[in-house]
């Protein structure tokens, strides 16, 4: 039984087969953990609750975790919530870099709710890439809430993707704080369809001097999906650096909305933005058509391509 | 017979005739070529065939295995076995080389990709992952849109200047490929200016502001450019350059 539902939430994301069981790994199913891989230097405590997963993450001193560790977050039910806690902490010198997936594949209602607290130590190196698949019908609403702290030269860089199936909802909101030397890299790839809905926080505090922080957000909106960016910078020591980076790609009805605040409150502090609003060119729609591509195929593949 | 026929077809963009009643038959298995001057409407006349939003407003029409098509709109065409590559092929940024011959391919299958590289002699380990964007030479992009033409299993084919910003030796790569499109039954349709490309077609017509002025075997056009021009009925001589043009 829970082999199969294993299976099947590692099929849905295209790791059925070639997945090693000996990877550091968590599998979880709406609030159960179906199966769990640690290795040395990196613990998973796992607490299953009523709607949900708390996990408390740890990478300890000076450990540098070579494999990527594979969090797979499914729901296989058609509805229903889950709730994801995470405690995450990467002490200092210490790396690990995460590959999240998080797949609804028969979804027709499902909030998938995360909140997570992810310290990253002195000196340490955090990477997180979460990739979303959601079915191409129903409903999901993803709320992610993270607040990251980073000690002194800490890196840290997440990445979130949703590119295939229907977003549905989606809320991100994720802040960051960057202690002295410390950088932060906050990525979005999104691409909304039909009714979709996407908002996107993404938020740096350069506090300490000499951090740096790159937000860059990449939407695309079709048919009657809205998007709206928020990203923000406030950088408040000297030589901190921050960039935004705001691109978003209209076609048909969908709407998008692009707010890029950078404040600035040290004179040796450098911010910079960009937002672009663009549409799919239609040289490049006609000569997919011109193969045989139906206007939906070549747009999707255009935007695909821009947003990769 | 004649696959693809055009029939007393006129466009008029912002009151300015672009296209004259041309009337073309083109043979099915045969290479034709449409050589003319700068602006005499060959391009025009090749997106008015492909359906391309903007040149739909034509009188006359358009028939493919003596259907008309006119109603059809640009991937409709395709699906029915008609393709264009653009005189100036569009770059896409994000999507590699792979993506973009798979997308147009029959037959959705990898070996596909290194087998069309191979024809319009790029190396597939080198170009497969490279993105279809300006990072591409103008002569390895026209190439590539050759190989995802050749992917795509064309019945008709329009090729728009097909030699421009092309060296030498790729030529000859994309002379190979015409010959292997045409070996495969396609109809091809050459729209050049060099006399070296006409040299590849089995018939030719010549058009001069938007109107058709000879056809024929292509030794007879091809004196066009060698200069034993032929009066135009509007007394304007095609504007061919003897040494074609680079
Ligand atoms: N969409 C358009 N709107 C207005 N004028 C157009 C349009 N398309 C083509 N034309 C005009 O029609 C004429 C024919 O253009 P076309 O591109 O077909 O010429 P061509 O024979 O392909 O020339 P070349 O050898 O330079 O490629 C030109 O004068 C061009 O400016
Ligand atoms: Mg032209």
């Amino acid at each position: 039984m829970i082999e199969e539902q294993i299976e099947e939430l590692l099929e849905s994301i295209n790791l059925h087969r070639s997945f090693d069981k000996n990877t550091p790994h968590i599998v979880i199913n709406a609030n159960k953990v179906l199966r769990s891989q640690v290795v040395e230097g990196l613990t998973i405590e796992p607490e299953e609750l009523s709607d949900g997963v708390k996990a408390r993450l740890r990478v300890e001193k000076g450990y540098k975790i070579l494999q990527p560790v594979h969090l797979c977050f499914g729901m296989l039910p058609e509805r229903g919530v889950q709730r994801i806690i995470l405690e995450v902490q990467i002490e200092d010198e210490a790396e690990v870099s995460f590959l999240a997936h998080c797949t609804f594949p028969q979804a027709v209602d499902i909030q998938h709710l995360m909140n997570a607290e992810i310290k990253v130590g002195r000196k340490a190196r955090y990477s997180y890439f979460e990739r979303h698949w959601h079915s191409d019908e129903g409903m999901v609403r993803v709320v992610p809430v993270a607040k990251i702290e980073l000690a002194e030269d800490a890196r840290f860089s997440t990445e979130f993707e949703l590119l295939k199936g229907r977003v549905g909802v989606i809320d991100i909101d994720y802040s960051t704080v960057c202690q002295a030397r410390s950088s932060a890299e906050m990525k979005a790839r999104i691409f909304g369809r039909l009714d979709d809905r996407i908002k996107i926080k993404e938020a740096a505090v350069l506090e300490g001097e000499a951090s740096r922080a790159v937000l860059t957000t990449h939407i695309a909106v079709r048919d009657e999906a809205v998007a709206e960016i928020n990203n923000e910078i406030i950088a408040k020591a000297p030589y901190s650096r921050g960039h935004v980076d705001c691109k978003e790609i209209i076609q048909g009805n969908g709407i998008a909305r692009a707010v890029p605040v950078v404040e600035v409150r040290n004179p040796k502090a450098h911010v910079t933005h960009e937002a672009a609003i663009g549409s799919v060119d239609s040289k490049q729609l006609q000569t997919l058509m011109a193969r045989g591509l139906s206007e939906d195929q070549a747009v999707d593949l255009i935007i695909q391509g821009l947003l990769s | 017979m004649a696959i693809l026929e055009v029939r007393d077809v006129s466009l008029q963009v912002n009151s300015t005739v672009i296209l004259n009643g041309l009337s073309m038959e083109f043979w099915e298995g045969y290479v034709h070529a449409v050589v003319g001057p700068n602006g005499a409407g060959k391009s025009t006349l090749a997106n008015v065939i492909m359906g391309l939003p903007d040149y739909r407003q034509h009188t006359g029409d358009i028939l493919f295995e003596g259907k008309s098509i006119k109603n059809l709109n640009v991937d409709e065409r395709a699906r029915l076995g008609i393709t264009l590559a653009w005189q100036e092929p569009a770059r896409f940024e994000g999507l590699t080389v792979s993506q973009f011959i798979l997308a147009s391919a029959k037959d959705k299958n990898k070996n596909e990709i290194d087998r069309v590289l191979e024809l319009v002699g790029l190396e597939p380990t080198r170009y497969r992952s490279r993105a279809v964007d300006k990072t591409l030479s103008g002569g390895e992009r026209k190439r590539i849109e050759l190989a995802s033409i050749l992917a795509m299993k064309p019945r008709l084919v329009m090729l728009d200047e097909p030699d421009s910003g092309v060296d030498i030796e790729a030529i000859e790569r994309i002379f190979e490929a015409i010959d292997h499109l045409k070996k495969d039954g396609c109809t091809i349709l050459l729209i050049t200016h060099s006399p070296k490309v006409l040299e590849k077609a089995d018939h030719a017509f010549l058009i001069c502001s938007g109107m058709l002025v000879d056809k024929g075997e292509t030794a007879k056009i091809l004196e066009y450019f060698s200069g034993k021009c032929l009066p135009c009925p509007h007394k304007n001589l095609p504007d061919l350059n003897p040494g074609g043009r680079e």
